[in-house]
């Protein structure tokens, strides 16, 4: 019995192999997508848990300055001199190589501790003596070949970027000397006072959450990346529901045939889970493998842009995991559970003799874009409250989720609003019938144009908010990277040589000195600048500022932090802040995109006084655009500057927009994916509408309207509804990238963005969503076209 | 004359290779007069009745409305004729759901450019649908549905009325009353009205009946 | 002159700090195979100077301070504990090359042994930053929270702490030092290979162990080495056992055997009269023989031995008091106190390496 009536439900997909097609592609693309998304994600996070794992030691706990703050040798060796099993970490950054430096006491440190070494023998006493060794992973040594460091062993399981250095090699590489925590590794001995007696100023923490701060500023792009992916999922499941319907809409004289014949509606409905089971299996199979190659071909600019942006380095290449292949299939088996339960459930409750009648859509519709309409109110509430009443990433996600959602329930109670209006303008009776057509249609394609909204308000929201950044990042870069060339100089005698030999030939040298020190209890970086410069006052852009704040940086009285600082401790100009020891008033915020840590500006004198040890081995260099070359030359020839250590403004600002432009590539694909799955959902929902339009066109074609003007009033319909839906997408997606620049980004990043707008980038989407709903209404509008007149006259005549 | 056919073939494809179900047949029909056409299922006079409607194109033979050949008519001018000459009332699904029974009822003779509001109201007044005039197809019964589809017709003003089992989904006084309108507003048009039917009491009320078996005229 | 091969075990373990600090492969005995011509080497008849020469010689590759005691409390229970800070240099020259760049390493064990356990624990550091190292006047060798000292050698403090364990002892040296070999001059083979050695075997000690759960008062005996050197030991040396004993009646007998690979053992003794005086015996007068094993941390262990020096009249069986005496530390050995009976009784302390 069971074969039997299998045989039967499966003949229907070798009859309708388009179909089958149809459904297999939708459930595939859907999973390709989520996969995909999920795929870079976790390799992301992966390379972050690494590098995280080995900073942090294997979950060690820290003691830290509880104000923030390095920690004295001094204090270190109090507590080992009382007992305590504490092992100093230098940390620090090496902007030249761009290559993060963990300085570690091998004597003290478990060897488990060090990558690489639970097998031993990764590093000899050369890692001690002399200039010292780094352990890098064997990409990083690729990427530092050449460059003057120390000798470099390469270590398996040093996240990329990394250097693990001994405390001595750490101290000279980075200029100094303070802890910037200690490790607690083991028990104290017996009778060791508590850590409060010994050192109030410091306290124990738990080790740090995997991946640190890191993996906070990035979990935003995931976040972005993540809520791509599951809008394209759900994009992608109402193709799924689109094609379920369909099949089962079409089976229906078969499933009854097969319950008056004795098949327990039970067995049925059993049989087509079973059914729908294996053709999500298939399906969830095939979209990993297609999200695999999407994520593949995705990743290196993925891990070039978290390179760029936030320094975390991530592996360019793709390792498949076990997990996400399994959370790939298991998501296209909910979702298809998802789309076909309401389906299942139908059968299941279909009366055996149940007169195979049209559904009535209108009435239904219009209950159901009620039902919409309510739960669009509620998620709109649920936005406002996440909105105003709390703070923080998670209420703004929340916030984004709950705002789209509400603005794709409401859409087609907003539709029917619109056409209600539009149709006012009809006149004659074609254009009557067409308005009124088109509302009737609405509800059976509202999952579709759902679909295209949400496609259409992330593209533009994250659009928006990728050209916002990169609009007000360039223009920043502008201004902020006044000097016309940056050098550094190997040594102070060095420098000392490059001074004396550009005074003459420049219009002005500019000192740039930079110590990294606590910042309002967090690691932060302090500079040291030529305030007096007007290169400083003219070009320094700053978004909130006291009188005379440049007069008074300049003369040590008070200093600048940059807007993270500010916003992240609400240090705006008046407020108190102490540096090193030296307590001073913040006169000035600038914006310092890109930079994830607190920063604060000094003037040089002051630096000096606060850092002696810091030596000035940056200069920014003010010369004439078409004297530039020549001062290269002059510099590297005479002075011994390697080419390398000289960066001009321009390839800096290339460098810097070379990251947007990678930005761009990973978001424009991502919209051109998500923007094509929600063009197939509107195809797959007009073929399942098309079957059940037959009742609808064909009085209409017996009164006298062409095969082919009906089919032109289909295309034409699919381009209105897509425009409207347009329409409809654009604030929100504005809203939307308010969200993104406003609030998701002051709380992920600690900087606001202003919004600028793209009416040209519009256009380019709204030509492309028609062309996409065009190009979804054309096959059923061809059909219809090519329709024999007999298929259109057995409306008439059969019971269907 | 109205309509002449004379001898139409039409097959239809099946999967055994075409069947044919008009063998050749013939009739004509003048302005004013009315005709049934009866046989069993399947003697092809629902086919017929689509090639004198221009629903559909004969293999074979000509079909001449006011004497002008439609056979070779392309699909724009079949869709006119059916606008502007000829009227089909079929058996059940002639209303369109988007619209409601007003616009139900005025929509071919506005598509013909003919619409005349006192007329159409006129008409809905004698078909009793007055009260029914803002309600939407769905909401009717099968007899209001199909008075409906009367008036649609004759508010066109259509010089020939087809009707194909009209009454074939109406219970038989539903059906008797529904024929009865039709034939007295159709010949009071001055339309020539031609029926198809089972419904040995709808063919008796027509002019003249004619029986098709097999395919052929008997 | 064959204590003169006293080089023993414990190079063993100082070689293991450069060889734990910086995971060095192991040549040899824990990288001792490696040349040694750059640095300094003990030469015969060089006067041992004090208290300068009880502080660090950092010319020399590798150095200890190893103290033992015998401990017993008002009950009569007998426990031992152990205390050692070993340097080792990374570079002959002990130029440092900057802050942080010592070019010493220095490494600490501490343990304590009661009859039912044995708690042993270690220290790692780098020379010159203040964490370890050694000072002469005022005496101090220190590693973190370890100390050894005193206003001079003959009047200590000791203490160490484990996270489970711990000792405060006073030391207060009740006869002279003892120099080893020639004079202190010990040499090691017929290569000349030598280093300089003596020890304070008179120490009575005082104090308190600690334990989790207890505080112990003790009175007993200790016994300090000290030594220097440059010198590898051979390559075919698989291990050693080192016997440090305190016979009643106040005479004092060292000696111990280096197993070999190729060949039967090699063994030393000093035997130490209550007034100090010195006999050092050569290869064979002194012999030891495992009567019994134990499983201690997965290894056959001898726990039961037979010693004699017939020359001296001695004949006995050492007994460990605790066979489960094992430093389980970054280079594992046995070391616990051992009781002594037969011809003479006595306690000391006994140290194997090489057990794997």
């Amino acid at each position: 019995m069971i074969r039997a009536g299998l045989s039967a439900l499966l003949s229907h997909w070798r009859r309708r192999p388009f179909q089958l097609l149809t459904l297999v592609l939708g459930l595939a693309t859907a999973t390709a997508l989520w996969s995909g998304v999920q795929a870079i994600n976790a390799e992301a996070r992966a390379s972050y848990d690494e590098a995280a794992a080995v900073l942090a030691g294997p979950a060690l706990d820290t003691v830290e300055r509880a104000a923030g703050g390095t920690i004295a040798v001094e204090e270190w060796l109090a507590l080992r001199r009382a007992g305590w099993q504490v092992s100093p970490v230098i940390e620090g950054r090496l902007a030249r190589h761009d290559l993060a430096i963990l300085g570690i006491d091998p004597f003290t440190l478990p060897p488990d501790a060090i990558p690489g070494e639970d097998d031993g023998a990764a590093f000899d006493a050369g890692f001690l003596t002399g200039p010292g060794q780094i352990l890098v992973a064997p990409e990083t040594a690729q990427a530092l070949r050449g460059a003057d460091l120390p000798p470099r062993i390469e270590v398996e399981g040093i996240p990329p970027g990394t250097a693990y250095a001994d405390i001595a090699t750490a101290r000279a590489l980075l200029g100094q000397d303070g802890f910037a925590r200690l490790f607690v590794t083991g028990p104290p001995s017996l009778g060791a006072p508590p850590l409060e007696r010994i050192a109030p100023e410091l306290e124990r923490r738990a080790p740090r959450a995997s991946g640190g701060d890191v993996a906070r500023l990035t979990d935003s792009f995931h976040l972005n990346l993540t809520a791509f992916g599951l809008l394209s999922f759900a994009v992608g499941l109402f193709i799924v529901r689109g094609a379920i319907a369909l099949a089962f809409e079409q089976r229906r004289p078969v499933f009854r045939t097969l319950r008056a014949l004795g098949l327990p509606r039970a067995t049925l409905a059993g049989l087509l889970a079973v059914e729908l089971l294996v053709l999500a299996l298939v399906s969830g199979a095939l979209g990993v493998a297609l999200g695999w190659l999407v994520a593949s071909l995705l990743i290196p600019d993925v891990a070039a842009t978290l390179r760029g942006l936030y320094g975390a380095e991530v592996s360019g290449s793709l390792s498949l995991r076990p997990s996400w292949w399994l959370s790939g299939v298991g998501i296209a088996v909910a979702g298809t559970a998802l789309a076909g339960a309401a389906s299942l459930w139908r059968i299941y409750r279909l009366p055996i003799l149940a007169p195979a009648q049209p559904r009535a859509w209108a009435r239904a519709g219009a209950r159901a874009a009620w039902a919409q309409g309510a739960g669009a109110v509620a998620c709109a509430g649920v936005a406002l409250v996440a909105g105003f009443a709390f703070d923080g990433l998670v209420a703004g996600f929340v916030l984004l989720g709950a705002a789209l959602l509400a603005a794709a329930l409401a859409l087609p109670l907003a539709l029917d609003a619109g056409l209600a209006i539009l149709s006012r303008s009809a006149r004659g009776p074609r254009a009557e019938w067409f308005w009124a057509d088109t509302r009737q249609q609405v509800p059976g394609l509202s999952l579709a144009l759902m679909a295209l909204l949400l496609a259409l308000a992330a593209n533009v929201g994250v659009g928006t908010m990728v050209s916002s950044f990169r609009l007000t990042f360039t223009g920043w870069l502008d201004q902020r990277l006044a000097s016309e060339l940056y050098v550094r100089a190997e040594t102070p005698a060095q420098a000392a040589a490059l001074t004396d030999w550009l005074g003459p030939r420049t219009r002005e040298i500019l000192p740039i000195q930079s110590t990294d020190t606590p910042l309002a209890g967090t690691p932060g970086e302090v500079f040291g600048v030529a305030a007096r410069s007007p290169t400083y006052r003219d070009h320094w852009p700053l978004i909130a500022q006291a009188p005379e704040v440049w007069d008074r940086v300049a003369a040590g009285e008070a200093v600048l932090v940059n807007e993270q600082l500010a916003r992240r401790d609400g240090l705006w100009p008046g407020a108190e802040i102490e540096i090193a020891g030296w307590p001073t008033e913040v006169a000035g915020v600038y914006s310092d995109y890109g930079n994830p840590l607190p920063q604060a500006l000094v003037g040089l004198d002051r630096y000096r006084a606060l850092f002696p040890e810091s030596v000035a081995l940056n200069f920014g260099i003010r010369v004439a655009p078409d004297e530039t070359a020549a001062l290269i030359r002059g510099m590297t020839d005479e002075v011994g500057i390697a080419r390398e250590a000289i960066s001009d403004q321009a390839s800096i600002k290339a460098f810097s927009l070379g990251i947007f432009e990678r930005t761009f590539t990973v978001t424009a694909a991502l919209n051109v994916l998500t923007l094509s799955v929600a063009g197939l959902a509107i195809l797959t929902s007009l073929l399942t509408v098309a079957s059940m339009r037959q009742p609808q066109l064909a009085p209409v074609w017996a009164l006298g309207l062409s095969r082919a003007a009906l089919a032109r009033l289909e295309l034409l319909r699919a381009v209105l509804l897509a425009a409207l839906t347009f329409v409809l997408a654009l604030p929100v997606g504005l809203l939307l990238a308010w969200i993104l620049l406003d609030v998701i980004n002051v709380e992920a990043f600690g900087w606001r963005l202003p919004m600028r707008v793209f009416p040209l980038d519009w256009l380019a989407l709204a030509g492309l969503s028609l062309v996409a709903a065009a190009l979804a209404a054309l096959l059923p509008a061809i059909r219809l076209r090519r329709m024999p007149p007999a298929r259109l006259l057995q409306v008439f005549a059969n019971e269907r | 004359m109205l309509l002449e056919i004379e001898n139409v073939t039409k097959s239809y494809p099946s999967a055994d290779g075409p069947v044919p179900v008009l063998r050749g047949v013939s009739l004509s029909l003048a302005a004013g007069e009315t005709l049934a056409l009866t046989g069993d299922s399947g003697s092809g006079k629902s086919t017929l009745l689509h090639l004198a409607g221009g629903l559909d194109a004969p293999d074979g033979g000509r079909v001449l409305i006011e004497g002008e050949d439609i056979a070779h008519y392309d699909d724009r001018r079949r869709a006119r004729l059916r606008r502007e000459t000829v009227s089909v009332i079929f058996q059940q699904f002639n209303l369109i759901p988007s619209l409601d029974v007003g616009a139900n009822i005025a929509f071919q003779a506005r598509l013909a450019g003919r619409h005349d509001p006192a007329w159409a109201r006129d008409l809905a007044e004698r078909l009793g649908l007055a009260a029914h005039l803002s309600k939407y197809p769905e909401q009717l019964s099968g007899g209001q549905q199909q008075r409906v589809a009367i008036g649609r017709t004759l508010a066109a003003r259509p010089r020939l009325v087809l009707a194909d089992e009209p009454t074939g989904n109406l219970d038989e006084g539903t059906g008797a009353e529904v024929a009865a309108v039709m034939r007295d507003l159709v010949t009071a048009t001055g339309a020539g009205l031609l029926v198809v039917t089972h419904s040995r009491s709808l063919a008796d009320r027509m002019g003249r009946r004619m029986e098709l078996r097999g395919g052929r005229a008997l | 002159m064959n204590a003169d091969r006293l080089t023993r075990r414990r190079f063993l373990c100082a070689a293991s700090i450069t060889a734990m600090a910086t995971r060095a492969p192991a040549q040899g005995f824990a990288g001792l195979g490696r040349a040694s011509e750059d640095y300094a080497m003990p030469r015969r008849g060089e006067p041992l100077r004090f208290p300068a020469d009880h502080g660090p010689h950092p010319r020399f590759r590798i150095e200890w301070w190893y103290l033992t005691a015998n401990l017993r409390d008002a009950d009569g229970t007998d426990y031992g504990i152990q205390w050692t800070l070993f340097r080792s240099a990374l570079r002959p020259d002990d130029a440092g090359t900057g802050a942080w760049r010592s070019a010493q390493a220095w490494l600490g064990h501490a343990a304590l042994t009661t009859p039912e356990l044995h708690r042993a624990d270690e220290r790692f550091a780098r020379g010159d930053i203040g964490q370890a190292g050694v000072t002469v006047t005022p005496f101090e060798a220190r590693i973190d929270d370890w100390s050894l000292s005193g206003p001079d050698f003959d009047r200590l403090d000791l203490r160490a702490a484990g996270p489970d364990f711990g000792y405060e002892l006073a030391l207060t040296a009740e006869g002279p030092l003892v120099f080893h070999g020639d004079d202190g001059f010990s040499v090691k083979s017929a290569a000349g290979q030598a280093s300089r050695y003596y020890s304070q075997p008179f120490y009575r000690a005082e104090g308190v162990l600690r334990l989790p759960d207890r505080e112990i008062a003790v009175t007993g005996r200790a016994w300090l080495d000290r030594e220097w050197s440059s010198q590898p030991l051979a390559a075919d040396q698989e291990g050693w056992d080192w016997f440090s004993l305190h016979l009643e009646g106040g005479a004092k007998l060292m000696g111990f055997q280096l197993r070999s690979e190729s060949g039967p053992a090699f063994t030393a003794a000093t035997h130490i009269a209550p007034d100090g005086t010195t006999e050092a015996f050569p290869d064979g007068a002194f012999s030891a023989e495992p009567l019994a094993t134990a499983e201690v941390a997965g290894r056959d262990i001898p726990v039961r031995w037979r010693i004699a020096l017939p020359a001296r009249g001695i004949d006995g069986t050492v007994e460990a008091l605790n066979p489960d005496a094992w430093n389980g530390l970054a280079f594992p050995y046995w070391e616990g106190p051992v009781r002594l009976s037969g011809s003479h009784d006595g306690i000391g302390y006994l140290e194997m390496t090489g057990y794997e």
